[in-house]
């Protein structure tokens, strides 16, 4: 295993985490301290305290309120391999246009594509002020060298990303190779601050895959090892692999993020991706992150939707309110 | 201002169909009382008047007495046990079915919120019947005759008096094991909370339960009294505070009348410096907050690790101020009414009484409704063993934290209580659990959760606790003899 180039990000994340954690040296040993030294999470009492959430009732101008915060949350998602350059322009029409029968109806925050296709979307959006996310480092896997998932994010940057979602190498966090999950993610943080051709750095947002992760003890060391070594966004799931986003997860990396800017006074946002097809799921996780993260968090800086599907639930609903009657899936455009 | 408000998200009360008065349910038939007295049932949200309830007199009594005797020898003694678990289920289905209607009228009369009644309360309660039901014909192999070879056999008419807190689900608790091991009762629900018990009578109606079976008496705390001393009640069912119970076991010394006795609580809330800390807070916010604090088994004591003491109490904090108090009906109320004037006058009393003594109250930052009785979730800090708000029941959402320094530490102040009814501990070390619950003098050990309910599972206290149990085989033993009936 070749270690990453300790690149100038990379050293300053270092030497914050040193300071953070109160080390000399920051080794894999003292990151396992650390990480372990979190406090556990009760299995049963997340499960519980995400179902209680859910069951709060948004309605009438709450409803009408939430619906259109979760539009713009979203980061219209194709990650397929049968996508197309006229798939994905399509997919950035209805980005800018979500509802062609209502111009009141806000734009999403972000289309997110695989690394060739970004070039497209950067054309496609041009001028509308929404974001292009680019899937890197071997995406959904992350099983490549390190030389490769640097390339991948490099290319993706070069043709106009703003946003890099990476994937941590789960079987090295697995096997407790936490120092080198670190420095991965150090070193496209890093890329994403020198590499982004106009000098605006690329957000980065970190992809645990809580599905592989499994445990939420797992799944809140990652968000912390994630936030430590400089993500700006920590994020569920690839949504190629089940579970992706379930409410407890988000949950927890909710709760990561809280505390964290408690600690260090650095907000990080949070992507729940995969498995968010319905308005009312959307109100859920909106209600975890009102009474979780708190206010702050209730913005698409801060909190993003990774979904495909969930946009047109949103918009029936929206026309639902609006109308007061159902219309049917022929009444929103399908891409 | 918070960006996402919750517009309110009322339920329906369009489901409960309130009469302006009701008579006492005896021999299966709604009657009027033989006296004149009543008073009224108020929903303590907003101090409307729901209805005029008789208050029972010892003529009322003696003929609900005479009406279970007479069941008792009559038809119901003579039913296998599989036909009165007939009866059991049917009532358990009616109640499930009927849930909405129990669930609103319970938040009405009680101010609890719509929410807890919906979850816990009516489908607890008819958990408690089906569980029951599953018992009647299977009482020979529960190991109930105590080595005398003889068959279980009920022991006759109860005379059951029940709390404000829970109404339907205190009711499920006494009736269904009751009924189970083939007794008749006579069920007195408490003076502020009548309205689920008497719509219960409707329910045995429906259910088609032989006349006399069940008889709901309403009442004062008079009422009770004449109950508990009526020479034809065989056994005492009590759920309340310990004062009254003590009176009832005095009043009973002497007789033949055998007794189980659900009292107070002062439960210790433990939280070592290993513990999942976001849901042990859950646990605390659940342990005491539910339902108002008005929980006899409520975790109303918080013994903290002293290390981790300050974060445990900031995160407490903030939590709190996430909880949502105001209107019961609503949806997404996680704090009620006091039940009660009389409550809600003791609750102030003892937090006053807890600043005299020194110790730091913190409430949560929410605006109270201008009517009904209301009281906001607080917290006192600063608390020592000798202060009366450790050691006495406030029965509402007042929460004592006190600090320890070792797991013998914290044992021996959560013993240090005349109270034995329940504790809760959260830690992740399994061993410490065993250690903890095999030290603590409790009926209930409750271990990295707090409040959890099912009629499996036995309950019931140690010490002025009061004795016997609820639920589960042990729950049974308190409804059958294995010498004579009379």
């Amino acid at each position: 295993m070749s270690s990453p180039p300790a690149t100038a990000h990379a050293r300053t994340a270092a030497a914050s985490a040193r300071e953070l954690l109160g080390v000399g040296a920051l080794t894999n040993a003292s990151l396992t301290t650390w990480l372990h030294g979190l406090p556990g999470v009760d299995h049963v009492g997340a499960d519980a305290r995400a179902a209680g959430l859910g069951t709060r009732s948004i309605k009438t101008t709450s409803k009408a309120w939430a619906i259109d915060m979760a539009i713009s949350m979203i980061d219209l998602t194709t990650l397929e391999g049968a996508d197309t350059e006229g798939k994905v322009r399509s997919l950035c029409a209805k980005a800018m246009t979500p509802d062609p029968g209502d111009p009141a109806t806000p734009r999403v925050a972000a289309v997110c594509v695989y690394n060739d296709m970004v070039a497209v979307a950067v054309d496609a959006l041009k001028g509308s002020h929404i974001h292009v996310a680019a899937v890197t480092t071997a995406f959904p896997s992350g099983r490549a060298t390190m030389a490769v998932k640097l390339t991948d994010t490099r290319d993706a940057l070069r043709a106009g990303a703003n946003e890099i979602d990476m994937v941590i190498d789960r079987g090295a966090f697995l096997s407790g190779r936490y120092l080198q999950v670190f420095n991965e993610i150090a070193a496209i943080k890093d890329a994403c601050t020198r590499d982004a051709p106009d000098g605006a750095p690329a957000h980065l947002k970190v992809i645990l895959e809580t599905g592989e992760l499994v445990t939420y003890d797992n799944v809140r060391r990652a968000s912390w090892l994630a936030m430590l070594a400089g993500a700006n966004f920590i994020k569920t799931s690839t949504g190629k692999v089940s579970p992706a986003s379930t409410a407890p997860v988000a949950m927890i990396m909710l709760e990561a993020v809280r505390d964290w800017r408690d600690l260090t006074g650095t907000q990080i946002g949070v992507k729940a991706a995969g498995g968010i097809r319905t308005t009312k799921d959307a109100m859920k996780y909106l209600v975890m992150v009102n009474e979780i993260a708190g206010d702050d968090w209730i913005d698409p800086a801060w909190f993003r939707f990774g979904a495909s599907g969930l946009l047109n639930d949103l918009l029936l609903q929206r026309q639902k309110l609006a109308s007061g009657h159902y219309s049917g899936a022929d009444y929103v455009t399908i891409d | 201002m918070a960006k996402f408000e919750y517009a309110p998200a009322p339920e329906s009360r369009a489901v409960v169909n309130i009469r302006p008065s009701y008579g006492l349910f005896i021999g299966g038939e709604f009657v009027e009382s033989t006296g004149d007295s009543t008073f009224k049932t108020i929903s303590p949200s907003s101090e409307e008047v729901l209805a005029e309830i008789t208050e029972a007199g010892e003529a009322d009594i003696d003929l609900a007495v005479r009406a279970a005797r007479r069941a008792f020898d009559g038809p119901w003694g003579r039913l296998s046990g599989a036909e009165r678990g007939k009866y059991l289920f049917r009532i358990a289905r009616i109640l499930q079915e009927r849930a909405r209607e129990f669930a609103v009228l319970e938040t009405l009369d009680n101010g609890k919120p719509i929410k807890e009644s919906r979850d816990v309360d009516i489908p607890l309660a008819a958990a408690h019947f089906f569980y029951h039901a599953g018992w009647a014909d299977k009482l020979e192999h529960a190991g109930l005759s105590g080595g005398s070879g003889q068959p279980p056999r009920p022991i006759g008419v109860v005379g059951q008096v029940i709390p404000w807190n829970f109404p339907l689900l205190m009711l499920s608790w006494k009736i269904a094991p009751a009924l189970a091991a083939g007794n008749t009762v006579v069920l007195k629900p408490s003076k502020t909370t009548p309205l689920t018990a008497l719509l219960f009578a409707e329910v045995c109606q429906q259910a088609d339960l032989p006349a006399g079976v069940v008889n709901i008496i309403t009442g004062t705390g008079r009422t009770g009294a004449h109950l508990i001393r009526h020479p034809g009640v065989d056994k005492i069912a009590f759920t309340g505070s310990t004062e009254v119970g003590k009176d009832i076991a005095r009043s009973i010394a002497g007789t033949r009348k055998r007794a189980t006795l659900e009292l107070g609580g002062k439960a210790a809330n433990i939280v070592f410096d290993d513990a999942a800390i976001d849901q042990a807070v859950e646990g605390i916010v659940n342990g005491i907050f539910f339902n108002q604090g008005h929980v006899c088994c409520a975790g109303s004591r918080l013994l903290v690790q002293e290390n981790v003491a300050d974060d445990v109490i900031m995160r407490l904090k903030r939590r709190l101020q996430t909880l949502r108090l105001g209107d019961p009906m609503d949806k997404n109320t996680d704090v009620g009414a006091i039940n009660s004037a009389a409550q809600l006058a003791r609750i102030r009393e003892m937090t006053s009484v807890g600043e005299a003594e020194g110790a730091t109250r913190w409430s949560a930052p929410c605006a109270l409704p201008e009517r009904g009785f209301w009281f906001a979730p607080t917290i006192f800090t600063g608390v020592s063993q000798a202060h009366r708000i450790a050691q006495e029941e406030i029965f509402g959402p007042v929460l004592s934290v006190l600090t320890f320094r070792t797991p013998q530490e914290a044992v021996a102040k959560a013993n240090n209580t005349p109270y034995g009814l329940s504790a809760g501990i959260w830690t992740e070390k399994g061993s410490r659990i065993l250690w903890m619950a095999d030290q603590l003098r409790a009926g209930v050990v409750w271990a990295n959760t707090f409040n959890r309910f099912d009629p499996t599972s036995p309950f019931g206290g140690y010490k002025e606790s009061g004795y016997g149990r609820e639920g589960g085989r042990h729950g049974l033993e308190g409804y059958v003899t294995t010498g004579a009936t009379r």
